[in-house]
């Protein structure tokens, strides 16, 4: 499936420069090209097998038996359906995660794109000292995924940490925001979101592609700066929008890193963190349910694949391409 | 006449003045984006008991001794924690850099069968989750006899030597669209071979790829938590990360100045590379997405 949602963006690449020379090369050169071919390709191909394909179909045969990684093949039975009727009707928790993991992605995700967008529109105006705002607001994105920094992050939101004491400026008396299962997640969104540099840049390179005369056109037609960034600005974009939304969305829905280091493993306070990666963790790694894991990953495969195509077949609708450049 | 120029100098009042604005409100959000990594080096040099009671930027005593504390906090110390995260590090570099290189060879200028088939599973694959991948993996690999082998690192390393990263494969192919062909043809001519072309066109030529391959490899590995959690069970064998969730576990306050000790040197290498490359990080990685 993931084939064929990729399929669209790689139109344009799949045309290598030499395709469209059709000049025929003698047999023998053409054949010793083909064998090189396939010799630089053997170790992609073999990763392939090995890393991703088999696995795959490996872990697609286990879901449906009841493998728990300690007991050996011979214990294995075939249980059907059975792991992913759990999954569906009797695991609470299952949709917990679920629950959470699409609560994180609909508000973090848009908020971050939001702020991305934002700054990258401040910058691209400002003269002077674009790049080392640049580079300095990037700078969350190369680290934010790291343990080191999520740790630094809960304890900024824990009882003693630099929120409650800049609330504390006000009177205001803070709570210890991580161990609080309302406010928990909304941790970990805004550090989500502390790492909107990474889109920005890509933003940044995309307002550079919009051809001034628009503007200019816009100005001599008498429009504001709001109705300039509605109707020059915003479609102009659209494809970056477009390119930035699935990548974080997908990215949205594979947060880990932050979640277990502030529940320590166990998606808590109450279940208030446990994204569906840190559950799937849960289940094969500490449980060793691997016949349960891998039902929940396939499951998690099929949704990817299918939000990535609901996204792909909804651009045709609000992504606007210039001059049929694509 | 006189309405156009006073127009015109109004308009260019009100830009400064906008500019004015603008810059405040970046600086604003700068401090909100720097202050959390400030904060961080403040209270690793915190006393045990100002942690508590002073929330603030500053420490009023300097105290390096969580530095010391934390280094030797756990039964091995951190300087096998930080070689053991080099050298997956070093070895994912070396693995990403050279079989990448090598598929993206084949998918930017060779011409052979079901080219444009791979080339789509290749694309395909930049999509696929990777912890959903992980749980069939560990597996597989465990089957292999990979998994807490003699080397534990065999998991976490081999699969990089199978240009399994189809990102990096995906970058070096955009890269190497850009290398006029003539250079290939002119070199056919004279007889060379894919090999010959490859070893003397294209590999002398993908430099700055690699360059970025190699640099982007190494912090994202730096940072990579999942699978190393996953492979690495025994102490001495761990990682940085995994390393650093022990301090989770006996989070009482008086490991609290030793964990931020150790969250800042664990991402020095990280930032030291930002410094050195930062024009070549922001720039190298958006391009390669949008370019296509």
């Amino acid at each position: 499936m993931a084939v064929t949602t990729a399929n669209q963006p790689s139109v344009h690449a799949s045309q290598a420069p030499g395709a469209s020379v059709k000049r025929r090369r003698p047999r023998r050169g053409q054949q010793r090209e083909g064998v090189a071919g396939y010799v630089f390709l053997s170790p992609w191909l073999i990763g392939l097998m090995v890393v991703t394909a088999v696995p795959m179909l490996l872990s697609l045969y286990i879901s449906f038996t009841n493998y728990d990684i300690l007991s050996p093949w011979s214990e294995v039975e075939w249980v059907g359906l059975a792991n992913y009727e759990r999954m569906f009707t009797a695991d609470p928790s299952y949709w917990r995660s679920v629950t959470v993991t699409i609560s994180f992605a609909l508000i973090a995700v848009p908020l971050k794109l939001a702020v991305a967008l934002g700054v990258a529109l401040l910058l691209n105006k400002a003269w002077r000292g674009v790049g080392l705002f640049r580079g300095l607001f990037y700078l969350p994105s190369l680290i934010g995924g790291s343990v080191a920094l999520a740790i630094v992050w809960v304890n900024m939101f824990n009882r003693d940490g630099a929120v409650n004491g800049f609330l504390r400026l006000f009177g205001i008396e803070g709570k210890p925001w991580v161990n609080d299962p309302t406010y928990a997640l909304e941790t970990l969104m805004v550090l989500a979101i502390w790492q909107f540099g990474a889109p920005m840049v890509i933003f940044l390179a995309g307002l550079k592609q919009v051809p001034t005369e628009l503007y200019e056109a816009a100005s001599v037609d008498g429009a504001g700066w709001f109705r300039k960034f509605r109707s020059v600005t915003l479609p102009m974009l659209s494809p970056v929008i477009f390119f930035n939304l699935v990548l974080e969305t997908i990215n949205g829905f594979q947060g880990f890193t932050a979640a277990f280091v502030l529940s320590n493993g166990t998606g808590g306070p109450v279940d208030s963190t446990l994204m569906y990666t840190l559950n799937l963790y849960i289940k094969g790694f500490t449980e060793y349910e691997m016949g349960y894991a891998s039902a929940m990953a396939w499951v998690f495969l099929v949704a990817i694949g299918i939000i990535t195509a609901v996204f792909f077949s909804t651009g045709r609708f609000w992504v606007h391409y210039s001059d049929g450049d694509r | 006449m006189v309405a156009h120029s006073q127009m015109v100098a109004r308009r260019r009042r009100s830009g400064f003045a906008r500019g004015v604005v603008r810059t405040a409100i970046l600086l604003a959000i700068l401090t909100i984006v720097l202050y959390p990594l400030a904060w961080m080096v403040g209270t690793s040099f915190k006393g045990q008991t100002e942690i508590v009671s002073n929330t603030g930027l500053l420490p009023t005593e300097f105290s390096p001794g969580n530095y010391t504390e934390g280094w030797n906090h756990f039964d091995v110390s951190f300087a096998r924690f930080f070689l053991n995260s080099t050298m997956v590090a070093l070895l994912t570099v070396v693995g990403n850099a050279a079989s990448c290189l090598v598929a993206a060879y084949a998918f930017a200028r060779l011409r052979f069968p079901l080219r444009g088939f791979w080339f789509a599973i290749m694309i395909g694959t930049l999509l696929l989750p990777q912890h959903v991948l992980t749980v069939p993996q560990y597996i597989l690999f465990k089957q292999l006899g990979w998994v807490g082998g003699d080397w534990p690192y065999v998991p976490l390393v081999v699969p990089q030597f199978l240009a399994t990263e189809a990102f990096f494969v995906f970058l070096m192919v955009q890269f190497m669209r850009g290398i006029p062909r003539e250079l290939d043809e002119a070199a056919k001519i004279d007889g060379a071979t894919p090999f010959g072309i490859f070893r003397y066109v294209i590999l002398p030529l993908s430099r700055p790829a690699l360059v970025t391959t190699a640099i982007f490899s190494f912090i994202w590995t730096w940072n990579e938590f999942f699978r190393q959690l996953v492979y690495l069970s025994q102490l001495q064998d761990y990682t940085l990360p995994v390393a650093m969730t022990l301090f989770i576990d006996s989070s009482g306050q008086s490991s609290i100045g030793p964990m931020f000790a150790m969250s800042v040197l664990s991402l020095l290498p990280v930032f030291l590379f930002f410094v050195a490359f930062q024009r070549m990080l922001v720039e190298g990685i958006n391009t390669s997405g949008i370019k296509g």
